[in-house]
């Protein structure tokens, strides 16, 4: 069996599985933000049970809307609030929480051979540290909160092999845009993704959950990684918990075998309205842009902010371009902070903001107007994603918005 | 048997277009079904009328994980969605909250926009009433199939628990 199935099989009580059999997988942890879990609450009140299968195994971060947008924003968390006090259920909010992918792995609540849902796209992002974790809706989450299981149908799996070496200013968030602009936004499609090879063994952590992260922007239902000794030094000091880590079999099956040779990939630009739309950087020319957009669930780790702040250093954003630094969690702005960062950024002239979704999809913190164009480190550019359906959005890593902010126009962070 | 008008869309319609997010500090029904499919076609709310069916090509529903996507199609009066291939997520959170979804590949490319089409949800047959073409949708698999035999997950849950309590 292979990455996945071991750890499906693991969590089903069978000895094995295989691609397209449904199973009744057991959960480690059951996710909902504050937009989601008030349909999950909904849903979860007709099943006509009071309790959560376990209150230490389902967590509310209020994140998307939090702080507080707007009144109905504020009934929403306020309804989560409310039924996480009740149950004792875990729930982080204004003054503790962040932005619930960057947030679950920092305070070790996701570890290796878990099985996680969220009601949230972007669950997929813990498979960095060797979890099989996917997004779901609210109804599936409220009948998880209940039971503690929910039943899958085990995915076909997809092996990504990136050789070679990364270039400067080329990070996991080039080798995801560059993979989903080969394979589109359906080329992993019910399937799950797992990345080996020597370019993804040399990406730090961070690096990783910016991969797994946005596997769902090529369908897949979950990206995983195999557990290494850099896992093990994210992982041991923030556990909690026993964990279990596996390895796929040397006879492993797979459904594809894709391999790319990354030396001399450049850091990528997908141009509206398709993550799958990717361009290198070289070929982008003349864009100019009203803002930059430097945070979210897949670049608003440390290790992104350090790569922001060393452009920025000593430089201004240019007079006619926003930029919005948002750090993922409240871990990655103190650190920030006692890196110079934050104070880096506040002298180049861009805005830093307490960790909340915000601007990725378009809810507050950097809304657009009709006909203006945003360099963002977020994962989506559909029409109407960050505002108005007349706006665009090019995804870029964060050297690419950093540099793009001082320039004015999307450019090389060997530009500026 | 249900039978409506047919709304045509293409590939990758992704449910920030389905319902934008800067109506997700809503969660009834019928106010996000004001706003569905607003950012692809803003004429759609005026023109669907209960019973009206969508037709797109492939991954139908990709994106966020937002249930308020199919809430707000089957709010508008939507019989059912016809497509190529849809996106895992919103394939699951359909099948939970009873918005029926067919897979054709034939079909999309058989029926245009304004056509009247009937579907035989036990059979999973597709007829294009303005052409007489028939389709075959590819069924369920047996497990889901009694999710929504049962009507949706969460019926299909309570049943779970109370067998587990006996």
């Amino acid at each position: 069996m292979n990455l996945v199935e071991k750890i499906l099989a693991a969590h089903s009580g069978r000895k094995k599985v295989s691609p397209g059999d449904f199973a009744n997988v057991k959960l480690d942890l059951v996710l909902a933000n504050d937009i989601t879990a008030p349909i999950a609450i909904r849903e979860f009140q007709k099943l006509g049970v009071d309790k959560v299968f376990d209150p230490d195994k389902v967590v509310m971060v209020a994140d998307h809307f939090v702080p507080n947008k707007d009144i109905n924003a504020a009934e929403q968390a306020k309804l989560m609030r409310e039924f996480c006090y009740r149950r004792e259920i875990v729930h982080f909010d204004v003054g503790q929480m962040g932005i619930e992918h960057v947030l679950l792995p920092e305070r070790g609540l996701v570890l290796p051979g878990d099985v996680v849902i969220g009601a949230d796209s972007h669950t997929c992002t813990y498979g960095a540290v060797g979890a099989f974790s996917t997004g779901m809706g609210s109804t599936d989450i409220a009948a998880a909160m209940a039971t503690g299981d929910i039943w899958m149908k085990v995915p076909p799996t997809i092996k990504f092999v990136y050789h070679g070496q990364l270039g400067t200013w080329v990070s996991g968030k080039d080798l995801i845009l560059y993979t989903i602009g080969q394979i589109g936004v359906d080329g992993a499609l019910y399937a799950a993704m797992e990345f080996t090879g020597e370019a993804v063994d040399a990406l730090s952590m961070d690096g990783r959950f910016t991969m797994a992260n946005m596997a769902i922007e090529a369908g897949g239902k979950a990206g995983v990684f195999h557990v290494d000794q850099k896992t093990l030094d994210y992982v041991k000091p923030r556990a909690k918990r026993h964990y279990t880590v596996y390895e796929p079999d040397k006879d492993a099956e797979y459904a594809r075998v894709i391999e790319y040779n990354v030396t001399k990939i450049e850091p990528q630009v997908s141009f509206p309205h398709s993550p799958a739309n990717a361009r290198p950087i070289s070929q982008v020319g003349n864009v100019t842009i009203d803002q930059s957009v430097i945070g979210s669930c897949t670049n608003g780790r440390i290790e992104d902010l350090r790569i922001a702040a060393q452009i920025l250093k000593g430089k201004q954003v240019h007079a006619r371009t926003r930029c919005i630094v948002i750090p993922g969690s409240q871990e990655v702005y103190l650190d920030a902070l006692k890196e110079g960062l934050i104070d880096t950024f506040i002298h180049a002239g861009a805005a830093v903001s307490t960790p909340t979704c915000g601007p990725c999809l378009g809810g507050y913190m950097g809304v657009l107007a009709a006909g203006e164009r945003c360099v963002s480190t977020t994962n989506r550019n559909f029409v109407g994603r960050m505002g108005s359906p007349k706006s665009e959005v090019y995804l870029a890593n964060p050297a690419v918005a950093a540099a793009s902010a001082i320039a004015g126009r999307i450019v090389s962070p060997e530009a500026v | 048997m249900l039978k409506g008008t047919v709304h045509k869309y293409g590939a990758n319609v992704d449910t920030d277009v389905i319902i934008p997010a800067r109506y997700l500090s809503l969660s009834d029904p019928a106010e996000l079904a004001k706003h569905c499919m607003e950012d692809i076609n803003p004429d759609f709310v005026k023109r669907v009328k209960p019973g009206d069916i969508i037709v797109a090509t492939t991954n139908f529903g990709c994106g966020s994980s937002r249930e308020h996507a199919p809430l707000a199609i089957k709010a508008c009066g939507v019989s059912c969605v016809i497509a190529k291939s849809f996106a895992r997520i919103f394939f699951r959170n359909a099948i939970n909250i009873g918005l029926p979804l067919l897979e054709s590949d034939e079909a999309p490319d058989n029926i245009n926009a304004g056509d009247t089409v009937e579907v035989d949800l036990a059979a999973g047959t597709i007829r294009n009433a303005s052409t007489g073409k028939v389709f075959t949708a590819k069924p369920y698999p047996d497990f889901m199939a009694g999710i929504i035999a049962a009507g949706g997950l969460i019926e299909y849950t309570k049943k779970r628990l109370a067998e587990a309590k006996r």
